[in-house]
């Protein structure tokens, strides 16, 4: 009754499962989507960057004008796939694919030294110099056997990243734990 | 007086039993694990805890969930209940619905004809008139929430004519103003607003004080912090109300009070009002609705019903920051109507959050980088 869950069929549930690779069980795309529904404000099918940036918690993230390149426009069915990233079921392989789009902006499938440059300047702002940012990355480059010149590729993130313990999302465990 | 000494618990349908206290769980600001040891390239390029907290924005956050409208829960669903709730619709809309506008239109009939002699003809004897306009308005105001059959339990002693205080309220809807004003006539500060509200606004209730704002104008609020001030000094005005929230919430929640009502030096007395959603959900979702379908949605629900507490005044403590001061009393009105307080200002329903928040983040990071490029 007015209940937006109402609106998506069992059909429309196991496809949009099926799209992001069955990481989502039904009762949490049912959440998504009532999500989905609570943001698109009048119905458009799509979250329009204005909706995203009604989010204090999101407007106030550095990174969020590159995720908002990223999600900007989705459908819902993109939306969920995109999301399924964050998952505790998805790959480490996933997971660093989705941090190696957010530094290729330009999507080439190569980020350079400016690319991560930039990232940095997203996250640590004004606090740190232009000048000592390409400083410390030329050398932590030095160190993992890479140059300033070199381009780094997803085998070279996932080379670098797949030791790194990896950030659980408790959130969306718990947030589904129904 | 009912014995509502006792603490006020959440019943479970307003906690959300099927999903857990989010709030326990959202990262508040630095992330979970501190990094140490010796930076390397890993660290830099994982940025894997900042997209997790967009991520987590993203899906649920607690800004958006104050201004959720919570419908009561359907109990049609079955062969019997359905046909029962039908009729009620029926009677709702045909016959309650309207016998309320007749007893508001008889409302605004006596209220109008009383109202406009009592202005015009008194000018020169302004205390008597005065008096006379503040009965008529609780008299207009008792009209209203008989039109929504609005069920009010007042607890506490009745607020007293006193100058140098003013009252605070948390706020749900447009609605909060005529339950308190029927009760005692109050001035308020107001957003204006157009159309036939505004048009109430500049007549009938400039006759019991009001101050009015506008919230997209910047240097307003110097204006009218100094007209809170001048009102409030005043001996014979009518107590002020204020809502520190400066937005409608939920019900549920309780968004950061603003500290204007709280460095004018004076007494605040909190009043909590808290509504039941059994039979309607009083939250006037101004993005959803315009106020005259809100009124008409609550003219034909079957009623109103809500608990008006009038708390102990508090005042300033030696020490305290006005800040502090208007935190400690969200806290007292929160526990009494059993409200989730959230640390977010309701004026970012209207614009986005300051770059500071993001400056503050980013220091955080680049401290830590800073720190640990340092270490061996």
């Amino acid at each position: 009754m007015g209940n937006s869950s109402s609106m998506l069929t069992q059909y429309d549930i196991e496809e949009v499962q099926e799209h992001s690779q069955r990481l989502f069980s039904q009762q949490e795309i049912v959440s998504l989507y009532q999500r989905f529904c609570q943001l698109d404000r009048n119905a458009k099918g799509f979250i329009s960057a204005d909706e995203f940036l009604s989010v204090p918690e999101f407007a106030m993230n550095p990174l969020s004008q590159r995720l908002l390149k990223m999600v900007d426009g989705l459908n819902f069915k993109d939306f969920v796939a995109f999301l399924s990233a964050f998952t505790a079921k998805a790959s480490v392989q996933q997971k660093i694919k989705l941090i190696f789009k957010v530094y290729d902006s330009d999507d080439n499938g190569k980020v350079s030294f400016n690319d991560i440059l930039e990232v940095l300047r997203d996250l640590s702002g004004s606090f740190i110099s232009d000048k000592q940012r390409e400083q410390v990355l030329t050398q932590l480059l030095k160190e993992a056997g890479y140059s300033k010149d070199s381009y780094l590729t997803l085998e070279d993130f996932v080379k670098v990243l797949s030791i790194l313990f990896m950030f659980i999302i408790i959130v969306f465990i718990l947030l589904f734990s129904a | 007086m009912s014995g509502s000494q006792e603490k006020l618990k959440p019943s479970s349908s307003e906690l959300d039993l099927d999903r857990p206290n989010i709030e326990d769980y959202l990262p508040s600001g630095a992330s979970i694990q501190e990094p140490h040891g010796k930076l390397r390239l890993s660290d830099v390029l994982d940025i894997s805890p900042i997209l997790t907290e967009a991520a987590g924005a993203i899906v649920d956050d607690s800004f958006t969930r104050c201004f959720k409208s919570n419908p009561p829960e359907p109990w049609n669903w079955n062969v019997y209940l359905f046909p029962l709730w039908c009729f009620g619709v029926v009677f709702r809309y045909l016959i309650l619905f309207p016998a309320r506008a007749i007893v508001l239109t008889i409302g605004w009939i006596i209220f109008l004809s009383c109202f406009i002699p009592v202005h015009f003809l008194l000018e020169g004897n302004d205390a008597l008139r005065k008096k006379l306009e503040r009965v008529l308005v609780e008299l207009i105001c008792s009209f209203f929430v008989a039109s929504w059959t609005g069920v009010v339990k007042y607890h506490g002693p009745r607020p007293s004519m006193r100058p140098k205080q003013v009252f605070v309220a948390n706020h749900t809807s447009m609605i909060d103003f005529i339950i308190l004003e029927q009760m005692t006539a109050f001035a308020v500060i107001m957003q204006k607003h157009p159309g036939w509200v505004g048009l109430l606004q500049s007549t009938i209730l400039e006759s019991v004080g009001c101050i009015w704002f506008n919230r997209s104008e910047a240097k307003d609020r110097e204006i009218v912090a100094k007209k809170l001030r001048d009102h409030s000094q005043g001996a014979d005005n009518n107590p002020l109300l204020i809502f520190p929230e400066g937005t409608c919430v939920n019900n549920q929640y309780s968004v950061m009070f603003k500290k204007g009502a709280f460095e004018l030096g004076c007494t605040v007395c909190p009043i909590a009002i808290k509504y039941n959603k059994i039979f309607v959900d009083a939250f006037w979702n101004s993005r959803k609705q315009s106020f005259t379908i809100h009124l008409l949605q609550l003219m034909t629900s079957w009623a109103v019903v809500c608990d008006v507490w009038y708390l102990e005044p508090q005042n300033l403590r030696p020490g305290e920051t006005p800040i502090e001061f208007a935190e400690r009393v969200r806290d007292i009105i929160s526990v009494r109507a059993g409200l989730k307080k959230v640390p977010w200002d309701g004026y970012l329903k209207y614009s986005l959050p300051s770059p500071k928040h993001r400056e503050r983040k980013q220091q955080s990071f680049a401290e830590s980088v800073l720190r640990r490029l340092e270490e061996k």
